[in-house]
């Protein structure tokens, strides 16, 4: 089943003429997701890979003839609030906003008209998500042939606050025979569309999800409200969280940012040691070691290693 | 972006919220004339980004201006935790009523700005949120609708205050909130916020910082204020590595490479990425008992000259001898160009990459091709079978083995 | 006879009729993403510096006449030919 995608999802890309979005057009086709057009003010008329190329949002779902489901956003930082806010005014509901560095107002902003349209924004900052073998929206995974070697569909939901750890992850899921339902890079900034909670409701209300992987980092309180939803909530999906950064907890590095302009520790409940804890309160494992992911899985699912 | 405590009186300023008769001066002749304006009893600050300053000696109170001059001389030669001050602030010593503690800063959970507001200013607000907290008022607000000056009195009004306080009071909460907005502030706070004897309401200090990724849009305003843009800021000065490591990368748009080695004291060189895997394999090097000799990120496709620049950077660190190649898997850099930099970067020193690189664990995109350079050159190298922190693992194993790591750290 | 620039990883051979080709040096220009051709008007000149940088991408040979453009990979002793 998957989450948020279908095999007949169809989406946009706004900024498709940039070099990193026509990479990522190319390899989402491959894939056989549905490309139904591209947006990027003044190249009306041209095409990428075939992708029909729009001024506005606007043209590109009046081309297509009805509703657009989603869009991935790759325009720079100073625009992509615009482009975010283009896409939710013409009715798409899923936006991936792949740009860093978007200053956070704008990605509030976003996210709080998004929350009103009854729209959900992926990112910022991030490489999309996949549902593997049947559709792939944004980066996330590479060219079709590497994304299919590391993503096979399976019972395990990936969250993960980097991009390239959701790969890792999910061929580790996928080598061990687990695979993966749908795997989500969530971005790493410190204000995203969706938290680990706000996309829980959804892994549990889908049937091929058995379990959850969340890869975490220090900085924010994202760990917090999935530990309140979990409580609040009579969950029937095992969660196994591994924490990386567990360095910057030193007192040389206070103060400092690594990987993720989100992981800035800004009080003594962002740091991974008090993550660690309280993530453990709460029953969720946090193992030391990434390659023991797959095997805490088969545990929680009672599944022979 | 960190503001000087004098830069952040001027935007406090700017945005309509009341400041003492301060004055912000670079030589001891100015911090008399300043003290002469002001007209009694004056408190000299080094302006320093760096706390402590109490402690070591960069605030001192003034009787008379020529008192203030002498301590400003003494100030502006002192130098702090290694920051030299870029001058003093000169400020009345004013008659305190009661202090007052506002802040607007970003609640990443609810995703909006939260105001705060206690009668119990001067202190650490975390103590008091936790000790007292009917004594802190907290108020949301939306990121799409004005700011409304009601909000800021519901906040100020929780914790109790009333009559011309509260008036007065909620005016400075919401210019605070505006300001905060307007400015792309992450945090900013007025800390002692003080009522002095005749009622009024006066900022005595304030901090403000203003995220980074927004600075772009503000570069006119802050100009104008006198910010100088150029000045890096940084918690600590920058060492040669990530001085030269920058270079690196600013020079060439090809990819993205990063280098810190602030806090870093081992001899295991790490060539790593991208932002997620150096946190993991990081920890995971630390974990079995390897001495990182910094930390790096490899990104975004780098050229062949830029994978190369940052290896050899790492190996020309003192007492580095060995190199770990490492990367969670890559879908957008390439295997064989990574491979490429790192082994010209040891044949350029003189190396043997297949002594200089402990291990090479990066699979992904182009592997084929990447591992069978590596084989040429006889580097030890592994695919995703092999797990990140195996692969650290195997690194540690080597550089301890070898014992021969030139700072003794081997064991 | 023909002109050869090996680096470290990789060597780019172009015949010397290729090479004295000043319209072929335009489009191996134009077509290398990672300046390795360098066009004069006496043909094309091979930038040592960027030999390294070479991806394997082909579009030289797709952009030059068969047997003009070769690329060695010199760490298998293979060859990338049209």
């Amino acid at each position: 089943m998957a989450i948020l995608l279908s095999e007949d999802f169809t989406f946009i890309v706004q900024g498709i003429t940039g070099r990193e979005a026509v990479n990522l057009t190319k390899e989402c086709l491959d894939y056989g997701s549905k490309v139904v057009g591209g947006v990027t003010p003044g190249r009306k008329g041209r095409e990428v890979h075939g992708v029909p190329v729009f001024d506005t949002v606007e043209q590109a779902v009046e081309n297509h003839g009805g509703p657009i489901d989603g869009s991935v956003v790759t325009v720079p930082p100073a625009f992509a609030k615009d482009a975010v806010f283009e896409a939710i005014e013409n009715g798409i509901k899923l936006i991936v906003v792949v740009t860093e560095r978007i200053p956070r107002r704008d990605v509030a902003q976003m996210v709080e008209l998004a929350d009103l349209r009854g729209a959900r924004i992926i990112g910022p900052n991030c490489l999309g998500l996949i549902a593997p073998g049947i559709c792939k929206m944004g980066g996330i995974g590479g060219p079709a042939k590497d994304a299919a070697k590391a993503y096979q569909p399976g019972r395990v939901g990936v969250m993960s606050r980097s991009g390239g750890m959701t790969t890792e992850i999910s061929s580790s899921l996928t080598a061990a025979g687990l695979g993966v339902s749908t795997a989500i890079s969530i971005g790493g900034d410190a204000i995203i569309g969706s938290t680990y909670a706000e996309l829980m409701p959804l892994f549990e209300a889908d049937e091929q999800t058995e379990g959850i992987v969340i890869y975490t980092e220090p900085g924010g309180r994202m760990e917090a409200e999935l530990v309140d939803w979990r409580e609040r909530n009579d969950s029937r999906l095992p969660i196994v969280a591994f924490m990386a950064g567990k360095f910057m907890d030193d007192e040389e590095m206070r103060g400092m940012s690594f990987g993720h302009a989100g992981t800035i520790v800004e009080g003594k409940e962002d740091s991974a040691t008090e993550k660690i804890a309280r993530l453990e309160a709460a029953g969720i494992p946090v193992v030391e070691r990434i390659d023991e992911i797959p095997d805490r899985v088969k545990e929680l699912l009672g599944v022979a290693a | 972006m960190r503001f000087y405590e004098y830069e952040s009186r001027r935007i406090v300023e700017r945005a309509g919220i009341p400041v003492t008769q301060y004055g912000f001066c670079t030589t001891p002749e100015e911090a008399r004339a300043a003290a002469e304006r002001i007209g009694g009893p004056t408190v000299i600050k080094s302006q320093v980004l760096t706390g402590g300053r109490m402690k070591a000696g960069g605030v001192r109170f003034a009787d008379t201006p020529d008192e203030a001059a002498e301590h400003a001389a003494a100030i502006l030669d002192l130098e702090i935790n290694g920051h030299r001050p870029v001058g003093v602030l000169v400020d009345p010593k004013a008659e305190v009523e009661q202090e007052y503690y506002a802040a607007v800063l970003w609640d990443g959970r609810a995703k909006r700005p939260m105001m705060l507001f206690s009668d119990m200013g001067g202190i650490d607000i975390e103590q008091v949120a936790e000790e007292h907290p009917e004594h802190v008022g907290r108020g949301h607000l939306s990121n799409l609708l004005p700011i409304s000056d009601f909000q800021a009195k519901e906040v100020v009004a929780r914790v109790g205050l009333t009559g011309s306080e509260l008036n007065r009071a909620t005016a400075v909460l919401a210019r605070l909130a505006r300001l905060q907005r307007d400015w792309d502030m992450t945090l900013a706070e007025i800390n002692p916020l003080a009522r002095l004897s005749d009622g009024s309401f006066v900022a005595l200090d304030a901090h403000m910082e203003m995220e980074n990724e927004a600075v772009f849009r503000h570069r006119k305003a802050l100009e104008e204020l006198g910010v100088d843009l150029s000045d890096p800021r940084e918690q600590y000065e920058p060492s040669e590595f990530e001085r030269n490591v920058k270079a690196i990368d600013a020079a060439d748009h090809r990819g993205v490479i990063q280098g810190k080695d602030h806090g870093f004291h081992g001899n295991l060189g790490l060539v790593i990425g991208a932002g997620g895997g150096s946190l993991t394999l990081t920890d995971a090097v630390r974990a079995q008992g390897g001495k990182p000799a910094n930390y790096s990120e490899i990104g975004g496709n780098p050229s062949v000259a830029k994978a190369k620049g940052l290896a050899m950077e790492v190996l020309k660190k003192e007492g580095v001898d060995k190199i770990a190649v490492m990367m969670s898997i890559v879908s957008n850099t390439r295997v064989d160009i990574v491979a490429r930099g790192v082994i010209k970067a040891c044949l350029e020193l003189g190396k043997d990459p297949a002594e200089t690189i402990a291990i090479f664990r990066i699979p992904g995109a182009w592997e084929e091709e990447g591992y069978k350079i590596l084989d040429r050159y006889g580097v030890e190298y592994c695919d995703r079978s092999v797990s990140m922190w195996e692969a650290a693992g195997r690194a540690v194993a080597k550089i301890q083995g070898g014992g021969a790591s030139a700072n003794g750290e081997a064991s | 006879m023909s002109v050869r620039v090996d680096d470290v990883f990789i060597g780019i051979e172009l015949t010397d009729e290729a090479a004295r080709d000043p319209e072929l040096a335009r489009r191996l220009e134009e077509a290398c993403p990672v300046d390795i051709f360098k066009a004069t008007d006496s043909g094309a000149e091979i930038v040592r510096e960027n030999v390294d940088e070479c991806v394997l991408c082909g579009l030289c040979l797709d952009a030059a006449p068969p047997g003009a453009v070769t690329v060695h990979k010199l760490y298998d002793e293979t060859t990338l030919a049209r």
